[in-house]
């Protein structure tokens, strides 16, 4: 018998910035962006900036008019990540069966019932709580659907067992949008057929669902149900990429092609040079755009062969554009590669044919690699980041990892 | 309120890559450390930061000893009482 335990830190960035800093336990504090560049909003609080009413995601003003004494601190991604290793090391001494869902939430399968579950569970708290001061909030089930579900129900520093006894009295009253891969807009949508509690999802009619919200519907029938049977990845497992991709909030619109073509550009070769990394390729590239108003829309198609070179990433990416961006200046942009092919995946065919111009862009990029390795990022960049902008080039040079210093002497002595 | 002091420490690196502290020194004044009661990962709940934690002795003196992530190593020291070992 298999249990499903998932495992939350709770208030995961707020919680370690107290760690490094126990003067500000007794405080509200929050991790936000940088609102000079334009990423000015919460990212994570602590139990008392979460009483004041402060939410993750709302803007740094909206925030300080709830709680004008909270205490603002920028994000440090290493510490976050170094956190996240250390949880999932100690979680594997438990499990081969480890599977994490983003830094600070991971899934773990175990031989045993509810009361070996609920004993682990203790045994993580009180070790999370001791080797990194920090607190768990975990769910015990026998699906992963129902296991993540506990975790919210009860925080901080929590268990809360979901088991095949008393999942329905637990679970189905819920509104739907609790349920996992339930948003908002699918969540509205239920709710105009009448659909409101996990439960309503649960007694209603497969076919119906199946109209309303297509395959999905009939996967949330499974899960409302208790049907879920996905299994927890092994830790390897868990590493399996399925895209490569990067996005940009520059700290100015992106109001013209030139500009539109700089960071298209320069997200393709930091895709590109990640998949060579990992040495896959992808067939499908996806752009995805986000308008000033904050509207977006995203736009995909296939590549005539597999690639993983910035050139063909960048052609096709652009090409996407043109079709679909009508010049509205655009505060955001994305590009990512999907449809991944390993190296050693048969599928990828070698062209019977020479083709000279293919050949020396592989040759381009591969010797750019070699570069970057050895004398770093602005040893070779693209011409086309050079602009009389002072502020776009520093905003070029940050997105693309370049040298601040580099980009600045470049520039006086090109300009 | 407690502080961060941070010490220099002769450490013993055996060929397992095992590190066991022998001395540290605070404020000029040398201390043999005269045993380690045991070690493991813990946060430093007083003065902050995350690390591997010495449960050491010094005389009659039992305290901890930290490393952080960055391999510094610092003692918890109330703000404004020097607390030195064998006080």
């Amino acid at each position: 018998m298999k249990t499903i335990l998932h495992s939350d830190c709770n208030n995961f960035y707020a919680s370690v910035e107290c760690v490094y800093d126990p003067t500000l336990r007794d405080k509200p504090v929050a991790v936000c962006g940088d609102p000079a560049e334009r990423h000015g909003i919460i990212l994570a609080k602590n139990e008392l900036a979460k009483k004041r009413g402060i939410k993750t995601g709302e803007t740094i003003g909206s925030a300080r008019e709830k709680c004008p004494e909270l205490t603002l601190l920028p994000p440090c991604g290493e510490r976050y990540v170094r956190f996240s290793r250390i949880l999932r090391d100690m979680y594997a001494e438990y499990s081969s069966q480890v599977e994490p869902f983003g830094l600070d939430e991971s899934w773990l399968a175990i031989d045993g019932g509810p009361q070996e579950g609920m004993e682990l569970a203790s045994t993580l708290r009180r070790r999370a709580r001791e080797k990194l001061g920090i607190t768990l909030s975990i769910g015990v089930s026998f699906n992963k659907i129902f296991a993540k579900l506990g975790s919210d129900m009860h925080k901080p520093d929590a268990t809360t067992v979901i088991s095949t006894e008393n999942f329905r009295e637990k679970v189905w009253p819920l509104p739907v949008g609790e349920l996992l891969f339930i948003g908002r807009s699918a969540a509205q949508k239920l709710n105009a057929y009448g659909l409101r509690t996990i439960g309503d999802i649960a007694r209603a009619n497969q076919a119906a669902l199946h109209d309303i919200l297509g395959k999905n519907g009939d996967t949330l029938y499974d899960y409302a149900a208790g049907r879920d049977a996905a299994p927890v990845l092994a830790l390897d497992q868990a590493d399996d990429i399925k895209s490569v991709g990067n996005s940009t909030t520059p700290a100015f619109d992106i109001a013209d092609s030139l500009d539109a073509q700089r960071v298209v550009y320069m997200l393709c070769d930091s895709v590109a040079e990640r998949m060579r990394k990992q040495r896959v390729r992808c067939t499908t590239v996806t752009v995805w755009l986000r308008k000033t108003d904050l509207s977006g829309s995203t736009h995909q198609m296939k590549l005539p062969r597999p690639t993983d070179l910035s050139l063909e990433l960048s052609l096709a990416a652009l090409r996407l554009l043109r079709q679909v961006w009508t010049g509205q200046p655009l505060r955001s942009l994305g590009v990512q590669g999907s449809g991944l092919i390993f190296e050693d995946d048969r599928r990828i065919q070698l062209s019977a044919l020479p083709d000279p111009p293919a050949q020396r862009a592989v040759l381009l990029e591969k010797t750019a690699d070699q570069l970057h390795g050895r004398f770093g990022k602005s040893a070779l960049f693209r011409a086309i980041l050079l602009t009389g902008d002072q502020r776009k080039a520093l905003q070029y040079a940050a997105d693309s990892s370049l040298s601040a210093a580099n980009m600045a002497a470049i520039h006086r002595r090109e300009m | 309120m407690f502080r961060r002091t941070y010490v220099s420490v002769d450490a013993l690196f055996d060929e397992a890559g095992r590190i066991t502290p022998i001395s540290l020194s605070l404020r000029g004044q040398r201390y043999g450390i005269d045993q380690v009661i045991c070690h493991r990962q813990a946060a430093a709940t007083k003065a902050g930061v995350q690390g591997m934690r010495y449960t050491i002795r010094i005389g009659e003196h039992e305290t901890y000893l930290f490393q952080d992530e960055k391999q510094r190593w610092f003692v918890e020291e109330k703000e404004n009482v020097r607390q030195i070992p064998g006080d």
